[in-house]
């Protein structure tokens, strides 16, 4: 008997305290956890040499799983950055998918092989093919919900960034016409605290990327990124009211960014000692996994039997996706244009 | 029989286009007052919630442009002068142009961003250049440049069912001063073709936008003193239509590109090159191109403007000396 059959099926009826239910709370540590060892093996094959690139959420799952999970998948459209494996994972993205991703195979559902790693796209889930430049993708947002909006479709739009790129021009170009037109636009920004060796300091004057909101007037928040449920709930009642016509909403998490900004970088170069040390203890899916064992939610076996089955497939996963057929050549042709009349 | 200016045959075709797909939108600096050049004149009143007044922010025009063809929309942005759209340079060539390439095709944008381009109407330097070359070296935008008002209406209207960005430029000082009999409904056309608008045995001159007009001004001169041209309207400038190209350079041997943009990484250039690579043995003489000087365009005052831009006197005696060579 594996310790998965064991396990109690669980509620899906809303607690009051975490406006969640076990399910999803439960899905939450699932998704936090899938995130995290897909990076890890991501960083393995780096290493060994047999994936070129990897670019982590590595520390920041508690906000992307927790905004992810107040989007209505399938619904919504989504704008996420490059470090949103578990806003991905949330919308849909399997394991195997992620791996394909990460080797740039043929079969990468979102560039087949034509982009670096983590750079995001599926029509078929509602994600805009994401770019390496920072910051456009939150306008490509605000056109989509312009056009919903003309259109009287009840969906959000979500756009993600980390808080250096909110210096761009875009970033505030977004937030303008979003505000004009009282737009369904999610501005989810998470603030790890650096643009790749820059601190914040160097990027704004203001403590909160959230302080700039109310000159646009956009309603904001700031919320404790590495708490997976407090984003959650206060993306949710956003996503909602956007979804109600009440315009805009920009949501602040301040994260911490437990690698190095890319498997090309070493941090240490730039980051005080201690706060690389200290990291472990402000690991979110400790403190989740913390959190629910205190308030008895679930034994902490049901929390090892979910460990084990990630570990699984997510092994299973790489495994799988290095057999897979490599791009050839000849695949960078194609798809130029699109052919024919408009679609 | 009508006869309709640059200008008219833009109107006409969005308003034709919002009559007619109610997922067609205008977004633009003015365009609610009916926009700097009157190219959206009355419209706003006619199709309410259709026309959007943008902040004055090209980036974002761009960028929302491309989200709500994303979505399904069909908007057609407007530059207000062509100068401007370097600020939506990342936006068209980072993120429009490659969308369905890096998405194998899943993913797609039919959209517009019409613009006025071009001088010789006392802009200086940001009322009057000519921004294509930049645009048309991007594989993944289509780059139009009309120059007869009955190609302004086929074109755009082409362009609008185009499921691909398509960039569209109107030549501002061709807006009141072209003008030409249509009849009906606009011809269905496609873009990515040139056209041989005359024919002659000399020489081939292939030009586009106001430069077209001066070329065959020259020609018409030119054939007084026997001198027989064939002239070119590239009309549409990414992907270039190479076949007509070779075949236009093929019927003369003789080659003279023009155009308003200055000399150094133009259009003509390109043109030069593909005529060398693939037509050399049937040249007969050098290729020439006439462009503009390379000195940031451009000057104010008319005697420097003049003098700065192309004409079909400067055509007519480069087309002299190759038809004597
Ligand atoms: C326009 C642009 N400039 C520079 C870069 C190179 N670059 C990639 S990520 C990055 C830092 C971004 O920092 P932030 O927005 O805080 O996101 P984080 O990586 O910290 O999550 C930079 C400078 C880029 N991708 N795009
Ligand atoms: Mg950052």
């Amino acid at each position: 008997m594996t310790a998965s059959q064991t396990r109690v099926p669980r509620s899906s009826e809303m607690l009051h305290d975490y406006l969640l239910s076990e399910e999803q709370l439960e899905a939450m540590y699932r998704y936090m956890l899938l995130s995290r060892r897909l990076e890890e093996r991501m960083m393995t094959l780096n290493r060994q040499g047999r994936a070129d690139f990897v670019i982590a959420g590595a520390g920041q799952e508690a906000a992307q799983v927790g905004a992810g999970m107040a989007l209505k998948a399938g619904v919504d459209y989504a704008a996420p950055y490059y470090r949103d494996l578990g806003v991905m994972l949330v919308l849909g993205m399997t394991a195997r998918e992620a791996m394909l991703n990460a080797l740039g195979k043929l079969d990468d559902p979102n560039s087949f092989g034509r982009q670096m790693p983590s750079h995001w796209g599926s029509a078929r889930r509602r994600v805009l093919t994401q770019s390496s430049v920072v910051a456009t993708q939150l306008v490509h947002a605000v056109g989509v919900a312009l056009a919903a909006k003309m259109r009287n479709d009840p969906i959000v739009a979500f756009a993600s960034c980390g808080e250096g790129s909110t210096s761009r021009g875009d970033f505030h170009e977004a937030l303008n016409f979003a505000a004009i037109h009282k737009l369904p636009v999610i501005f989810f920004v998470e603030n790890n605290g650096y643009a790749i060796s820059e601190r914040t300091e160097k990027e704004m004057p203001v403590p909160h990327v959230a302080d700039r909101a109310s000159a646009y007037g956009i309603q904001s928040a700031v919320v404790d990124g590495l708490d997976a449920i407090a984003v959650y709930q206060t993306v949710r009642p956003a996503v909602d009211q956007a979804r109600r016509g009440a315009g805009p909403f920009l949501i602040e998490a301040k994260c911490f960014r437990m690698w190095a900004h890319s498997s090309d970088d070493d941090h240490r170069r730039y980051r005080p000692r201690e706060e690389l040390e200290n990291w472990a203890s402000r690991d979110p899916i400790l403190l989740f996994r913390n959190r629910v064992e205190e308030d008895c939610l679930f034994p902490p076996e049901d929390l090892d039997a979910i460990e084990s089955g990630v570990d699984v497939e997510v092994r299973a996963a790489a495994k799988w996706a290095l057999d897979q057929p490599d791009p050839t050549p000849d695949d960078m042709y194609g798809f130029l244009y699109r052919e024919g009349d408009d679609g | 029989m009508a006869e309709v200016s640059v200008l008219e045959a833009v109107r006409e075709t969005l308003d034709e286009a919002l009559a007619s797909d109610d997922r067609v939108f205008l977004l633009g600096q003015d365009l609610e007052a009916g926009g700097v050049f009157r190219a959206t004149d009355g419209l706003s009143g006619k199709y309410p919630g259709r026309v959007l007044d943008t902040p004055l922010a090209e980036s974002s025009i761009v960028g929302i442009t491309i989200g709500a063809a994303h979505y399904g929309q069909r908007p057609i942005a407007e530059i207000q002068f062509a100068d401007f759209i370097h600020a939506g340079f990342d936006q068209l060539c980072s993120e429009a142009s490659r969308w369905s390439w890096r998405t194998r095709g899943e993913q797609y944008l039919p959209m517009v961003v019409r613009t006025p381009w071009g001088g010789g109407v006392h802009g200086g330097q940001h009322h009057s250049q000519s921004i294509e070359a930049y645009y048309a070296h991007m594989p993944g935008i289509k780059v139009v440049a009309p120059s007869f008002p009955a190609d302004y209406r086929s074109l755009l209207k082409a362009a609008i069912a185009d499921p691909n960005p398509v960039l569209f430029l109107e030549h501002k000082r061709t807006y009141r001063l072209i003008r030409q009999e249509v009849e009906g409904a606009p011809a269905e056309d496609r873009i990515g073709h040139s056209r041989i608008t005359r024919r002659g045995d000399d020489l081939t001159v292939f030009a586009y936008g106001m430069m077209l007009h001066e070329s065959l001004a020259a020609a018409e001169e030119l054939a007084g003193d026997g001198i027989e041209c064939t002239v070119v309207d590239l009309l549409t400038l990414n992907p270039l239509d190479t076949e007509t190209i070779l075949e236009a350079a093929r019927a003369t041997g003789k080659v003279l590109i023009v155009h308003e943009d200055t000399l150094t990484g133009g259009l003509g250039g390109e043109i030069a090159g593909i005529i060398a690579e693939q037509a050399f043995e049937d040249l007969d003489a050098p290729i020439r191109r006439i462009a503009a000087p390379d000195i940031p365009p451009m000057p104010f005052h008319e005697a420097m403007e003049s003098a700065f831009m192309p004409d079909k006197v400067k055509i007519a005696a480069a087309a002299r000396d190759l038809a004597a060579y």
